[in-house]
């Protein structure tokens, strides 16, 4: 593969077909874990995980699946790797294992993951795979961290709290106060305000890439015009 | 149909051959993790009771003296609480009661609440919960200092009436936005309390468990 088709991948993954944004999978933990930015960012670091190595596997299985039993191949093989991953946080990472509790074994339950096995990973050798899984997960994870940072501003006044949880000493200096003595606004931390803040970061994208496209046209136009 | 047969146990073979895969992964690394989760498990414990009562202040193995009961009045749901002694040659110095909050927002509360000798709470920790993020898990000493405000209080102090959340006109803050969480977590301590005055030789002299199985 050369060059110019890695890029496409990236720019498909984070942007063009973002999972979290354009393809609107894996909404369950998408809406259930962004409350704070540093909730996001654990879930998302996990699942990048999980996608990287479930394509690594998924394509280098390719030529051994039938079509007729590729989906419940899928399943055993994302749900060992997130249970492995699961294993080893819970060893080496506790307090961060904490802080996620149910939503990492919940990763093996993101369609987005079983979507790139199936529509990427299957028919890719395996460092296109890799590729794909690391800009899905990258794409995925920006838009859980963009949805933590506008709930966790509008509900708390904050950014970054919470961030010991994650970075020990170091992360506790990384919360700023963004609104002081913010009395809370409920509805951005409950799972309605997850709902309506995903549909303005939709629409706000949908806005950059309207604008993007007329920028396009326009310019197009002027050029033919001169 | 010999071809057909033939499909169907190649599809079976392979799918076996990625379960076999999967397994012996997930068998190797449990074998490799077992240790080090038992060991995190016991620090956890270990840390949490150590948030309430120093290690200098005893001398016994706190995981080897415990026992459990349940008395559904003063825990009700339920539950089995599991009592920890701690002791200074053989005196006894305080209990910690692992107990849980039933009249929560969402589930139970589950608690560790520390009193002292005298009857004086030496601290309060939220082991796990469920309540709303961002709201109801300021009970949680890593997001709030509320949970140390226990700290020394005792059933007479403050007196009765002030045993409840502001809102109940009581002297225990609320959240903004929570107020069931913490009310429901003062009800826990304040019956925990009750229940060391008036049973507390029952507390320390009875039998430690022989064999500390996971109880929760």
């Amino acid at each position: 593969m050369s060059n110019a088709s890695y890029r496409q991948i990236f720019a498909d993954g984070i942007w063009h077909r973002n999972t979290g944004l354009v393809v609107l999978l894996g909404l369950c933990p998408l809406l259930a874990v962004t409350n704070t930015v540093v909730n996001g960012l654990g879930l998302g670091l996990a699942t990048i995980l999980t996608l990287v190595f479930s394509n690594l596997a998924v394509s280098l299985a390719r030529g051994l699946l039938r079509p007729e039993i590729r989906i419940p191949a899928y399943v055993l093989i994302i749900a060992s790797l997130v249970t492995v991953i699961q294993l080893l946080m819970h060893a080496w990472l506790y307090d961060l294992y904490r802080v996620l509790g149910i939503f990492i074994p919940l990763i093996v339950t993101n369609c987005a993951i079983i979507g790139r096995a199936e529509a990427f990973a299957s028919r890719n050798p395996p460092l296109a795979s890799v590729t794909d899984g690391l800009a899905t997960g990258l794409g995925f994870c920006l838009a859980l961290v963009a949805l933590g940072a506008l709930r966790e501003v509008i509900g708390r006044g904050t950014l970054m709290s919470q961030a010991g949880l994650m970075f020990g000493d170091l992360g506790a200096s990384l919360q700023l106060t963004i609104i002081p003595n913010h009395p809370g606004f409920l509805l951005a931390m409950l799972p309605p305000g997850a709902f309506i803040s995903l549909g303005l970061l939709i629409a706000g994208k949908n806005w950059l890439d309207t604008r993007h496209t007329m920028r396009q046209v326009s310019g197009g136009q002027t050029a033919k015009n001169s | 149909m010999l071809s057909a047969r033939n499909s169907i146990f190649r599809s079976a073979a392979s799918l076996a051959l990625v379960a076999v895969l999967g397994t012996t992964l997930l068998v190797g690394v449990d074998r490799l993790t077992k240790a080090p989760i038992a060991e995190q498990e016991k620090q956890a414990i270990l840390d949490q009771l150590g948030q309430l009562i120093s290690p200098d202040l005893y001398d016994n193995e706190l995981q080897q003296d415990l026992f459990s009961f349940q008395d559904e009045f003063y825990f009700p749901g339920g539950q089995t609480v599991v009592t920890y002694r701690a002791r200074l040659e053989g005196k006894a110095v305080a209990v910690i009661l692992k107990i849980a909050a039933v009249n929560g927002y969402n589930g139970k509360i589950n608690l560790l609440v520390g009193i002292n000798e005298n009857g004086t709470l030496c601290g309060v920790r939220v082991t796990s919960h469920q309540e709303t993020p961002g709201l109801g898990d300021a009970i949680e000493v890593e997001k709030n200092d509320w949970i140390l405000g226990f700290f020394g209080r005792a059933l007479d102090k403050p007196p009765p009436d002030g045993w409840a959340v502001r809102r109940d006109g009581g002297e225990f803050d609320q959240f903004t936005g929570a107020t069931v969480t913490p009310r429901a977590v003062v009800e826990a301590v304040r019956l925990a309390l009750e229940f060391f005055a008036d049973h507390k030789s029952f507390l320390f002299e009875s039998p430690a468990e022989s064999d500390p199985g996971e109880k929760t």
